[in-house]
């Protein structure tokens, strides 16, 4: 970038990167994935599904490359390995003596390897970085389209249950005896997530996604005791950090992704440290 | 060996067990049970870790299938009482994840969510009856609290008012007097005495003997089956207790009057 430095002006650092096609829709994708990945991670932090977050965003590898490789949307693809690894991580964890946890990484690796395998094999046109890495400066109008419809279905399914999937959080036994099917609810939240995984795959890559699927949740989680407040500053958190990522990729010349997942790590420490009731550096406490 | 409760001509029983078994993969957990409860008692289930007593409730829930037998809630099959939000379960205080975001207002609230419409959103009706609910466990001042900020009684209570809130005729209790301080207390007595006279059928899952005999009118005693049940005055022998627990000597569990006994 060769400008000058009398020319800086905060209007000018947000205001000029908007003048390019490729960064408005990068903020623009950035946001909005942002924004469904941190309601979703208010479910995972408090289901504690980091790790089952981490296992699916890597799981869907495989299903994106062969989905490319046949033609097909790639949140096809990563929507039957997504659900298809934890399927399995049940199976195994049902018929052997393996701790969860093991299973868990054992399948997870198992998928991605596989996914790079096949990225290496299958002639096409798809760029291995891009997977791993996101490239919301380099996306392209269908991935564009793509994202939103994801986002659409993933927010709608969230929407649309979300008092059930927060008893299934809080107290499964409950919504079980009251007669919630909380089976579909298990299933539903891990479609909803292979889902989220293929959008967050758009703007920091398969390995940072699960980034994004859990630190906006346990910003917001030390900053509030309402779930409706939580949801609410996790999305304004992720969308807010995917937004100024954007920024100081572009003009600080780093990797987007990378850059994205940092914001929301400070953010992530500001709220550690100087969140009212819950950081360390806390003023006030409850009392019985 | 079980000694008949005695029923009013025509009521039907809150809690009816017909020989049933219930194994996981393979394994006993429960055989032969029988029992029948009637409406507006307050039952003991007295049997030590792993008797299945939790296999019983799971059953009464409706989350495990008996392979054998039949159970009824208030004269149905449990899949209809489950509908009908005619059980509610009230947790040991360690099984709830009590930093959760809600508060004590929400919690209650989730005892309506059964009678809610898809999208779970609360009516005037429902919002009255959780304010009744938290009125009749004395919380209705901590509503606004998150749950967690609560002491270990005032969840107990917390959890009472849901079971309240959702209008459940049974309600299953595990462990409720453990961590409990004397308020709540004497404030689940009177409202297990209130329960009753309202109809509702309350079991309890414990092994503190103690708050059996001063709680509980009936008691159901189990090992792997019911081996007794019926009036606690009756059933509470030594020889029943030292059947349940498996020949280990009650005599802590008793009282003074027993443990003279036991001396002489």
């Amino acid at each position: 970038m060769s400008y000058s430095l009398a020319s800086i002006t905060p209007i000018s650092l947000l205001a000029e990167p908007l003048t390019h096609e490729f960064m408005r829709r990068a903020l623009m994708v950035s946001a909005l994935v942002g924004g469904v990945c941190g309601l979703l991670s208010c479910y995972m932090t408090l289901k504690g599904w980091a790790l089952m977050g981490d296992a699916v965003s890597h799981a869907v590898m495989p299903g994106v490359v062969v989905a490319y490789a046949l033609g097909l949307p790639f949140s096809i693809g990563a929507f039957i390995f997504g659900v298809g690894s934890v399927a399995l991580i049940g199976f195994v964890k049902q018929k052997s003596r393996i701790k969860e946890d093991t299973v868990i990484g054992l399948v997870f690796t198992g998928f991605f390897a596989f996914g790079l395998v096949l990225v290496s094999k299958i002639k096409s046109n798809i760029d291995l970085m891009h997977i791993l890495f996101g490239s919301p400066l380099g996306i392209s109008s269908n991935d564009i389209q793509q994202t939103v419809i994801i986002s659409f279905v993933v927010v709608l399914i969230l929407l649309l249950f979300r008092r059930d999937l927060m008893l299934y959080c809080f107290d499964a036994t409950h919504a079980r005896s009251i007669g919630i099917n909380t089976g579909m609810l298990h299933y539903l939240l891990l479609s909803v997530l292979s889902l989220a995984a293929v959008a967050g795959l758009q703007t920091v890559g398969i390995i940072l996604v699960v980034a994004m699927l859990i630190t906006p949740g346990a910003t917001a989680y030390l900053l509030t005791d309402r779930f409706d407040r939580m949801t609410f500053l996790a999305i304004i958190s992720s969308a807010i950090s995917s937004v100024l990522g954007v920024y100081i990729s572009y003009w600080s010349d780093i990797e987007t992704g990378g850059s994205i997942v940092l914001v929301q790590t400070a953010i992530f420490l500001l709220a550690f440290l100087f969140a009212p009731r819950y950081g360390i550096l806390k003023s006030k406490g409850y009392t019985h | 060996m079980n000694s008949v409760i005695s029923q009013t001509q025509g009521e039907v029983p809150g809690i009816e067990a017909l020989e049933v078994c219930v194994d996981y993969n393979g394994t006993v957990a429960l055989y032969d049970a029988s029992l029948s409860l009637k409406s507006g008692s307050i039952c003991g289930l007295v049997g030590m870790n792993g008797a299945g007593k939790s296999t019983f409730f799971k059953a009464l829930m409706g989350f495990v299938r008996p392979s054998r037998g039949a159970i009824r809630i208030n004269g149905l099959p449990v899949s209809q009482a489950q509908r009908d939000q005619a059980v509610a379960y009230v947790p040991q205080n360690e099984e709830v994840d009590f930093s959760f975001p809600v508060s004590v207002w929400d919690v209650v609230m989730m005892g309506r969510y059964g009678s809610m419409n898809f999208l779970r959103v609360s009516r005037e009706s429902d919002r009255q009856a959780v304010k009744h609910a938290l009125e009749r466990v004395e919380l209705l001042e901590l509503r606004n609290r998150p749950i967690g900020s609560l002491s270990g009684g005032q969840r107990k209570r917390a959890f009472l008012a849901r079971a309240i809130a959702q209008r459940a005729s049974v309600l299953l209790l595990d462990e409720p007097f453990s961590g409990v301080d004397v308020r709540t207390e004497k404030l689940m007595a009177e409202l297990f005495l209130q329960f009753q006279k309202e109809g509702r059928t309350i079991l309890i899952s414990t092994h503190d003997l103690s708050h059996v005999r001063d709680f509980c009118d009936l008691v159901v005693l189990i090992n792997k089956t019911v081996l007794a049940y019926g009036e606690t005055s009756e059933i509470f022998t030594q020889e029943n207790l030292t059947m349940t627990f498996g020949g280990m000597p009650p005599d802590v569990l008793s009282g003074p009057t027993t443990s003279a006994e036991l001396i002489d």
